[in-house]
């Protein structure tokens, strides 16, 4: 089962930074288990370009702009079991405390 | 008629049984549940006509078995899954009867699954696990059938697209994830005991504590919960007047206490270990069942475990009702003294409750014009209709 991780920010992040765990530490350990198919940074959302068409004309727009701090920073793919081993895989992720993580299911079985 | 429906509620047991296994070899929530429900439906058509037969929870697995593997059958579905539907229940299938508990036990951890939301935990439990018609589920949680309907469904579709483990969590997995089983519990109990409550809920909670209670016997929290269940229960027959309206603890009639309830709790009691909340909660609630009257409660014990409850899980509520435990083991003015310490970070500000305890100490420190005044306020706050009157009803007892 695939999972798409949106790893986002978060306007209360852990206070405890001991507590937060190491991403070389998380990638090397899922790359190797096979949990994690790909995955990356991305750039800010001042880099973000929306694409519509619509009656045969492009659309392109700046942004969008998120109007809260929360937007999405990165992204993982997982190819876990079920939901627990995804929900395992998320929480050893330093974006689970540092930021906030959404597990999404591929819609194809 | 009578032993029909002796044994159609003996089927309760089957019932759970026969959706936890179906839905495991199956995987098929919604053909698990019509097997089931097409059993308990034929039994009751059949048994007053025909007899009770000699092993009814035996007939109703044949019943819904052979159900599951006509609609099975005409899917198509392949050769294994329906040797695998065929082989359910059967006594000489080795390892069959730890099998059937698993799925149970697998049953309630899905349908109490965190990546749920809390009502969809609660009403999937109702439905799936104890049969409860969504009418009743939707009626008891003011919500329309409809809303309810989508709700349920919402909730299986997540448990399938997800794929949320049909599981039960194991080692710390399994410390992380009871205490949320056990509080959904805990609302079914509530759900039940309210004063605008559903009544029957409360028996379905006491149903499935005991069921859980069979099935992880080493957590002692599971037995304490179904003594927690067990104690206040008792009080079932003594809570309300003819009027339906509440009576206070110290106004109800002891004698109408189920003493066969209250000596089962305090037998669990006696043999569960004291390792979380739950366990303390019935221990305060077995001080009040075994006293005789409210005078001879052992209240320096009861103020004892509040502390350490207020310690391990401290909450408004909790510090509420350490106040007035303190108030009769010390007190009022020990328990005006907490109150206002629980009072202090506004968490329980137009709370009913906490006026209604501060009108209570006011009344025994001896001021009772502001004690009346007081359960005004408190009414006037009070989430139902039955609690209302009580409270003005403890207003113009003071008048005079």
């Amino acid at each position: 089962m695939k999972y798409m991780m949106f790893v986002c920010s978060d306007t209360e992040p852990e206070t405890d930074e001991s507590r937060v765990p190491d991403i070389e530490v998380w990638v090397a350990e899922n790359d190797a288990s096979g949990r994690r198919v790909t995955g990356n940074q991305l750039s800010p959302p001042s880099a973000a370009t929306t694409i519509r068409v619509r009656g045969g004309e492009v659309l392109l727009s700046d942004g969008p702009f998120a109007e809260t701090k929360e937007v999405i920073v990165g992204f993982d793919i997982l190819e876990c079991a079920d939901l627990d081993e995804a929900i395992a895989v998320a929480t050893a992720h330093p974006m689970a405390y540092n930021g906030r993580l959404e597990l999404r299911p591929y819609a194809d079985l | 008629m009578t032993d029909v429906a002796a044994a159609v509620s003996a089927g309760w047991d089957s019932y759970a049984r026969i959706v936890a296994s179906l839905i495991r070899v199956t995987g098929d929530w919604t053909l698990a549940e019509d097997c089931a429900q097409e059993a308990m439906a034929a039994a009751l058509e059949r048994w007053p006509r025909d007899g009770v037969p000699g092993n009814p929870g035996g007939w109703l697995q044949t019943v819904a078995r052979n159900r599951a593997i006509d609609v099975l059958r005409r899917a198509a579905v392949e050769k294994t899954k329906l040797q695998e539907v065929a082989m359910l229940w059967d006594p000489g299938s080795p390892g069959t009867p730890g099998e059937i508990a698993d799925d149970r036990l697998r049953l309630i951890f899905t349908c109490c699954h965190p990546a749920l939301s809390l009502e969809a935990r609660v009403a999937l439990t109702l439905r799936t696990i104890a049969g409860v018609p969504t009418t009743d589920i939707a009626r008891a949680f003011l919500v329309t059938e409809s809303t309810m309907t989508r709700r349920i469904t919402r909730a299986k579709s997540k448990i399938a697209d997800a794929r949320i483990p049909y599981r039960v969590p194991t080692g710390k997995a399994l410390d992380d994830r009871l205490p949320g089983v056990l509080a959904v519990l805990y609302i079914l109990f509530t759900r039940g005991y309210d004063a605008d409550g559903e009544p029957a809920f409360a028996e379905e909670a006491i149903r499935l504590a005991r069921l859980l209670t069979s099935l992880m016997p080493a957590e002692p929290e599971v037995p304490s919960l179904l003594a927690l269940f067990l104690l206040q229960h008792s009080r079932r027959h003594a809570r309300r007047d003819a009027m339906g309206d509440l009576i206070t603890l110290e106004k109800q009639n002891r004698a109408r206490w189920d003493q066969e309830a209250i000596a089962e709790a305090v037998t669990i009691l006696m043999r569960t270990p004291v390792e979380g909340p739950y366990a303390i909660q019935a221990r305060i609630a077995a001080c009040h069942a075994t006293a005789l009257t409210l005078a001879t409660t052992d209240w320096p014990s009861i103020a004892l475990w509040y502390d350490k409850l207020a310690e391990i899980q401290p909450s408004p509520v909790v510090a509420l009702n350490r106040a007035v435990a303190h108030s009769y083991a010390f007190g009022p003015a020990a328990g005006l003294a907490l109150l206002a310490e629980a009072r202090s970070d506004g968490a329980l500000d137009n709370y009913a409750a906490a006026i209604a305890v501060e009108a209570d100490l006011t009344a025994r420190s001896g001021d009772l014009p502001r004690a009346a005044a007081l359960f005004r306020t408190a009414a006037a706050a009070a989430p139902s209709d039955v609690e209302r009157r009580a409270l003005l009803t403890r207003a113009s007892d003071l008048d005079r």
